[in-house]
């Protein structure tokens, strides 16, 4: 590593300002006198996903990516970016996190055990790596100044306790760079962040008890017509009807028993039953679990 | 995002300038009179930079081929100009450039390509060194901001020395990174007039076998120049080892080894091979760390130069300061890596559409339709991944329509084909499938989704939108009129946030015989304006979790902490909520319902 350069690293959910935020650490910077060098990446990965921006400034800085291992501090505006990006930072470095929690949808697919598998909070989890540990809530305190939006100016003022910067510097670029008649939010934002008090950890939320597996679908094909209704209604894509019009059962795993395509039949002709529980249709017509 | 390059520190001309800005600045000190490109990531900005400048013409074209014509229209006219794009975009304008390297260039041009080494947001990771090589044309590389601008301004100067146009190629680590710049002046440069040179600019046979010749004489004549060229520049000190490096690679290599012996290749094509072997000579090992193809150490190896390259430096993905440390450290130059303890697991964030984008609901309506859907390049492409699941296939720009004919031709698709491919991506390279589809009566639905914008690299005007970069109003491309003129006889245009409307138009369009359109008309809820309605809540005793909303995929919708029957209930983000109202036409028992006014969700 170049003698004397350092790292930061800002992460987030795309959306929440990651890259205005490295915009201003990096203005900052220069106006204290150091070389800088700010990378992020713009495009697909601002739709929703993981948004990160690497800041390193010294004398004479070369690679404007911070290396694993030597961020002095990770600035993470969301509770699982946090744990992404946690391997950037030094040993004795410091984590600032935001407790928000972003949920991607895309981990609300799990229609067996209903767990999101979003990760629990543990301040240990920084504690144990010999990280100097901020979990703040930024949106509590912005709100509490008046403006829920300037939360990362106070994401930004507990980043700012970590490294040897005057705030002449902190609150010239935070004036130069936030919306224009939000200076002053944001200003004061930044100042209360410096000593933002350390964020209650709400208590882990179990997940639901997860069910016993996927249900039955029981069809009766001498009273359906292929009206399609339930194919096009079912969430887990279970159904289909064929081009001769008879209904088929194409993802049997799947069914999770949310009963749509048996209460909208309009012929009754579905019915939808527990694992293990008795056919509601008559028996003779059950062949393992279709009906015909 | 809007990006100025006026001084960001107040006093000073030294300002902090991504790599883009840097280009345009470079662009701006050289005189350059008209700027002209193609959005695309890691491009999109340079552009932008400098659009609010009165004394420049900066303006989108249609595609990148229209552009670089514009452009060497433009050259030849007698202007400096700068054309922009990224690495795939000059794919598209390839026919062009292959040729006007025989033309050689009236004015300077300047064509910055953008590589995106690692696919942040792109479908390949091609190397445009490559067609350097292939064109004979040279190829500059930046490896910060400072050069960015110093580079691309002396770009125009070798353009005009050599009469070709000049390649100054980045990548997403040089464009999208933010380094202290030192600004200069803008130089005049008055408008020379075309010279009329038949023999030059007019290539055919008889023309074009004589400027053949001039081509390879002109590249020898290159090849002397960069061998003295400032470009090149050497550091450290030592003679065990010695690395040839260029762009930003020279950064990383700078990092992992402060001291080492470097020679910096600034114009890594042609190279100056000479000044690479003497350099060889004052080493015992020579390695080459260059970021994707191995050009620069083929080159060398061809010359009977030894050195080490590739496979120690990947030319999978992007380099980075741990793969250049892993790779000296393989070559026994750098101890061996201690290992980082990995990060403890977490959620997977991939990126996703937007709430309320209006491609959504067409995309639901093709995964009921058990649609075979060729895709192209766009926010939309982002339907193939779960839970929408909806796209098979996705190439290159405007490709889904006649991909969709040839998927019709072929008899092999077990569901409808549609074609989707939305407006901006339409305009630049799907007319003429569209033509081909009428043409041959294939029997696909093209489904254009027109957002009034290029959305996906942040909201660019197009000749649909009715506006330019600049600001003015003109008249936008009629794209019901462009279909119908085509021959197409089944267009339909719906409101996408009308499910069942959307889901009966393509449905109707499908079981069209032959080439049927439907045109999808809500802007993006992102760009040019965000579009913010009154958001949904669920009520949360009225849920079943029944998961009819989850299918949407909206990222405002996750799952409650309550449950019914053992299911997940799900709530709404109020504050990310655009108030589309998709997710309430798809709740059976009615839970979602708006938020009134002055009522925060109880539910969230």
């Amino acid at each position: 590593m170049t003698d004397g350069t350092r790292g930061l690293l800002l992460a987030g959910v795309g959306g929440q300002g990651v890259i205005l935020a490295g915009m201003i650490v990096a203005d900052a910077l220069v106006r204290a006198g150091y070389d800088v060098k700010q990378s992020e990446v713009h495009g697909m990965a601002q739709r929703g996903g993981s948004v990160f921006s690497h800041i390193r400034w010294g004398s004479d800085v070369e690679s404007p990516l911070v290396e694993k291992g030597s961020a002095e501090v990770l600035a993470a505006f969301e509770w699982a970016e946090s744990i992404r990006w946690v391997e950037y930072v030094r040993d004795g470095g410091a984590v600032v996190a935001d407790i928000r929690t972003i949920v991607p949808p895309g981990s609300c697919t799990d229609r067996r055990a209903w767990s999101t598998n979003y990760p629990a909070f543990n301040a240990d989890l920084f504690s144990d790596r010999r990280l100097k540990t901020r979990l703040i809530d930024a949106s509590s305190t912005a709100t509490e100044l008046g403006n829920t939006r300037a939360a990362n100016s106070v994401i930004l003022g507990s980043v700012a306790a970590f490294l040897d910067i005057d705030d002449v510097h902190w609150e010239a670029a935070i004036s130069k760079l936030v919306p224009k008649g939000t200076q002053d939010v944001n200003l004061a934002a930044f100042r209360a962040g410096r000593s933002v008090p350390m964020a209650q950890i709400p208590a882990p939320s179990p997940d639901p008890e997860g069910f016993s597996g996927p249900h039955e679908i029981d069809i009766r094909h001498d009273w359906c017509k292929g009206c399609d209704i339930c194919s096009r209604v079912c969430p887990e894509y279970c159904l289909a009807v064929s081009v001769d019009g008879e209904l088929t059962i194409t993802n049997a795993q799947a069914c999770t028993g949310c009963r749509l395509c048996e209460m909208l039949c309009p012929d009754f002709a579905i019915a939808i039953r527990p694992p293990g529980a008795q056919a509601i249709v008559p028996e003779a017509a059950v062949i393992g679990g279709l009906t015909r | 995002m809007t990006l100025d390059v006026e001084p960001r520190v107040d006093d000073r001309r030294s300002v902090l300038l991504s790599g883009n800005e840097a280009v345009a600045r470079g662009a701006v000190e050289a005189g350059a009179l008209i700027a002209v490109g193609y959005p695309g990531t890691p491009s999109t900005e340079i552009l932008e930079s400098i659009a609010a400048r009165a004394d420049m013409d900066v303006r989108w074209s249609t595609n990148e081929k229209v552009a670089l014509d514009v452009a060497l229209g433009a050259s030849l006219g007698g202007v400096r100009v700068l054309t922009t794009m990224k690495h795939v975009g000059l794919n598209v304008a390839a026919d062009t450039f292959m040729t006007m390297a025989y033309t050689g260039v009236g004015a300077g041009l300047v064509i910055v390509v953008a590589d995106d080494p690692g696919m942040h947001s792109s479908q390949n990771e091609q190397d445009t060194r490559a067609y350097a090589r292939m064109a004979r044309v040279p190829l500059l590389e930046p490896s910060d901001s400072a050069e960015a601008k110093t580079f691309t301004a002396l770009a125009f100067d070798i353009s005009e020395e050599f009469d070709t146009p000049v390649i100054v190629r980045t990548t997403t680590r040089v464009s999208h990174n933010r380094g202290v710049v030192e600004l200069g002046p803008r130089t005049e440069k008055p408008v020379v007039g075309f010279d009329r040179d038949p023999q030059k600019y007019v290539m055919i046979p008889g023309h074009a076998r004589t400027r053949r010749p001039v081509l390879l004489e002109r590249l020898d004549r290159l090849s002397k120049y960069v061998e003295g060229s400032p470009l090149s520049s050497e550091s450290g000190t030592g003679s065990e080892f010695g690395v040839v490096t260029s762009g930003i690679a020279h950064h990383y290599v700078r990092e992992v080894l402060p001291d080492a012996r470097v020679l910096k290749l600034g114009m890594s094509y042609p190279l100056p091979i000479e000044r690479v072997r003497d350099f060889a000579r004052s080493v015992d090992r020579l390695f080459v760390v260059e970021e994707l193809d191995p050009w620069v150490e083929n080159d060398l190896l061809a010359a009977g130069i030894d050195v080490e390259g590739k496979p120690l430096f990947p030319q999978i993905g992007e380099l980075s300061p741990d793969a250049v440390r892993k790779g000296f450290s393989e070559a026994g130059i750098l101890p061996k890596q201690i290992s980082i303890e990995p990060a403890p697991s977490t959620v997977a964030r991939p990126p996703l559409l937007c709430p309320g984008c209006p491609h959504t609901p067409p995309f639901l309506a093709l995964k009921r339709l058990g649609a075979v859907v060729t895709g192209d390049i766009g926010c939309y492409t982002l339907a193939a991944l779960q839970p929408l699941s909806a796209m098979d296939t996705c190439i290159a720009m405007g490709s889904s329509i006649g991909m969709a004919v040839g998927m019709a031709a072929s008899g092999g698709a077990d569901g409808p084909v549609v074609a989707t491919v939305g407006d901006s991506t339409f305009l630049h390279g799907g007319i003429p499938g569209l033509a081909d589809a009428v043409y041959s009566q294939a029997n696909i639905t093209v489904l254009i989704l027109d957002n009034g914008t290029t959305a996906m690299t942040g909201g660019q005007e197009h000749p649909g939108t009715g506006t330019t970069l600049q600001g003015s109003e003109v008249t936008p491309v009629d794209l019901v009129g462009l279909c119908e003129s085509l021959g197409v006889r089944d267009i339909r245009v719906i409101d996408p946030y009308d499910m069942g409307a959307t889901f009966s138009a393509i449905e109707g369009a499908i079981a069209h015989v032959g080439p049927s359109v439907v045109i999808t008309n809500r802007p993006c809820v992102e760009a040019p304006t965000k579009v913010r309605d009154t958001p949904y809540q669920v009520v949360a005793d009225a849920c079943t979790a029944c998961q009819a909303c989850m299918t949407a995929g909206c990222p405002s919708i996750v799952w409650s902490e309550e449950t019914y029957e053992g299911r997940r209930k799900v709530v709404i983000d109020p504050v990310t909520c655009t108030g589309c109202t998709l997710c309430a036409q798809l709740c059976p028992p009615l839970a979602i319902i708006p938020v009134r006014v002055g009522e925060e969700s109880d539910h969230d």
